[in-house]
């Protein structure tokens, strides 16, 4: 019964979030619309954080990797070949699943901490190689003018920040959705059974290295359409965009909504990226201090945030966290995951 | 006759300890075989070379006719051998019922083999009466890390089960069980199909002369004796080693 009201309030919160995102770009201004748009592209490369770290249990740093890649074929594509947002959307994809499959045999059979390193190298090391290779991305001047987009063929370009908002919106949405459906799969459950124990998912005859191969692939495909979305809202990208302080931020906001959660990932991502931007003139050059102090406050407040913090980041080879009693917000996680 | 599975010589050492030392083990299609012996003797050594997660530095292990030496704990499973080990080990913030689809899935036939949901659809419909055979329905949608440690024994052998397995290696099973669910576990793995081979590590003799044709005894790493029940009941050489040191 009070599982029921607490989804109830749940499901009544989200749709009001919804209703003020949706009028949102009627009642702020057209600068602020934009970043709005922008922080809606972070928000979805934290969902993709979220499914490695708290679904497979791959903490990472990195997926800012897999957003740049999508980012920048979105911006070639967009300038030289078309305009459409359907094409962009599944070029992008496409860059950032395949970075991610590049990348699949440094991350998967590491773990933990590891993994953590791992991944921020890789993040660094492609914007590096975007500072470098000038002739196709422009090098740290980055790519600007890239001309509007128009979300389908026969469809008018996205002349003003509100439609573009608008489409980073839908975009958003429905690929959330379709993140949410892929967990209810079989997909979804063998990648939450591999958190809980892998040796134990082995035993019973699953092959993990693939299981986690295909979750790398899939947030890889998540962040690069996150990317196309980043291009949608700024016409303009630079390896500024994707620096480790915004993996950093991500995995932040990731945490603060407690890992496995998808709403909660979404909305703790949002939360981080706006109290950057809002801090960033309030306080110019604190914001890293009152972001650390938060992640901190969050890491005690949050027990959720903690315990399943732990589980995640335990050595290789350690065993599962094995609770003889979980604590009852890890049950309501676990519950909001079956529906 | 040649058996399911035949492990010869197999050595492991930890150390300067001989874990196992030369050990030789044959177990035929359908057979209820016991793995006896004194703590320490290197019983469950021998479960974990069987079962692909220790290597052993000298020896064989053959399933089926082929060489599965260099097969690990997945490949092993897919091919029939399902563990249940000492401590109960299942997926805690899974259900009971989301723990035996898991198991379920990688030798599950598909019901709807082209739609989509196939195959988590048969193994679903799988996991119900496994379930209700372990007497663990009324817990079914219950987080397996909530729930008592005999039922978490009881739902991890209903998920070596569901994997549909031709060789079941038990590791005392009934450790930790109460005497309802002891007697539970005793009537599930007599009414087990035929097909299916069992190799039970058990301290309770009473539990291995009910369950067992076949009894092996392993003391120090190396096999003392194997036989019958009654043979082995009767024999001087295991009283002997039991006097010695028996948990
Ligand atoms: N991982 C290990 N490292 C070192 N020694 C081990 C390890 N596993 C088992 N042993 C030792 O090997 C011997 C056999 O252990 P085990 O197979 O667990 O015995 P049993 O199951 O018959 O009680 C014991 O002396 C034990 O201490
Ligand atoms: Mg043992």
């Amino acid at each position: 019964m009070r599982g029921e009201v607490i989804r109830r309030v749940r499901g009544g919160i989200a749709a009001l979030v919804l209703v003020g995102l949706v009028v949102a770009p009627w009642v702020v201004d057209d600068y602020t619309t934009a970043i709005l748009a922008r922080t809606l592209a972070l928000a979805l490369v934290g969902v993709s954080v979220a499914l490695l770290t708290g679904v497979a249990g791959m903490p990472t740093l990195g997926q800012t990797a897999p957003y740049a890649a999508g980012a920048y074929a979105c911006a070639v594509v967009g300038s030289r070949v078309s305009d459409v947002g359907v094409v962009q959307l599944v070029v992008a994809a496409a860059a950032g699943a395949l970075l991610a499959a590049l990348t699949v045999p440094l991350v998967v059979h590491a773990r933990g901490v590891i993994v953590l390193m791992i991944t921020l190298a890789i993040g660094e090391l492609v914007v590096i190689v975007l500072g470098r290779w000038r002739s196709v991305t422009g090098g740290t001047d980055g790519l600007a003018g890239i001309p509007a987009v128009r979300p389908f063929w026969g469809l008018p370009a996205l002349a003003n920040d509100q439609a573009r908002y608008l489409y980073a919106l839908v975009v958003v949405a429905t690929l959330v959705g379709a993140v949410l459906v892929l967990l209810r799969t079989r997909a979804g459950l063998v990648l939450r059974a591999g958190r809980d124990d892998e040796t134990r998912l082995r035993a019973s005859g699953h092959r993990v290295a693939l299981h986690l191969s295909g979750a790398h692939i899939a947030a890889g495909a998540i962040a690069g359409a996150a990317g196309s979305l980043l291009v949608v809202a700024q016409q303009y990208i630079s390896p500024a965009d994707f620096g480790f302080d915004t993996s950093a931020l991500l995995l932040l906001g990731v945490v603060i909504g407690g890992t496995a959660s998808v709403g909660g990932a979404l909305v703790g991502a949002a939360l981080v990226i706006a109290v950057r931007d809002w801090l960033f003139g309030v306080l110019p050059g604190h914001a890293p201090l009152v972001l650390g102090a938060l992640f901190v406050a969050t890491v005690y407040l949050l027990p959720t945030g903690v315990n399943r913090a732990r589980g995640r980041l335990r050595p290789p080879g350690a065993p599962a966290l094995q609770p003889e009693q979980p604590a009852a917000h890890d049950q309501a996680t676990v519950a909001e995951l079956h529906r | 006759m040649t058996g399911l599975l035949e492990a010869q010589g197999i050595s492991v050492r930890y150390g300067s300890l001989a874990a196992l030392d030369g050990v030789d083990l044959r177990i035929h299609d359908g057979q209820r075989h016991a793995l006896i012996g004194p703590n320490g003797a290197g019983k469950t050594t021998l479960l974990n070379v069987l079962g692909g997660s220790t290597r052993p530095q000298r020896g064989t292990v053959r399933f089926d006719g082929r060489d599965v030496g260099r097969l690990g704990p997945a490949a092993r499973a897919r091919r029939g051998i399902n563990r249940i080990h000492q401590r109960p080990a299942v997926f805690p913030t899974l259900t009971a019922t989301e723990n035996v689809v898991v198991a379920a899935l990688p030798r599950v036939i598909p019901s709807r083999r082209w739609r989509p949901g196939g195959r988590r659809h048969a193994a679903q419909r799988l996991a119900g009466p496994l379930l209700d055979q372990m007497g663990l329905t009324a817990v079914a949608a219950v987080p397996a890390g909530h729930l008592a440690h005999g039922q978490r024994r009881q739902l991890e052998i209903a998920m070596a089960l569901a994997g549909r397995p031709r060789l079941l290696l038990l590791d005392e099973p009934a450790a930790g069980l109460s005497a309802i669910e002891v007697g539970r576990l005793v009537e599930l793995l007599q009414a087990l199909p035929r097909a299916v081979a069992v190799l039970l590590v058990e301290h309770r003799l009473d539990l291995v002369y009910a369950l067992s044709d076949t009894v092996t005894v392993l003391r120090d790493g190396q096999r003392l004796a194997a036989g019958t029940p009654d043979e082995i009941r009767t024999s001087p050489l295991v009283r002997q080693a039991y006097a010695d040191g028996v948990a």
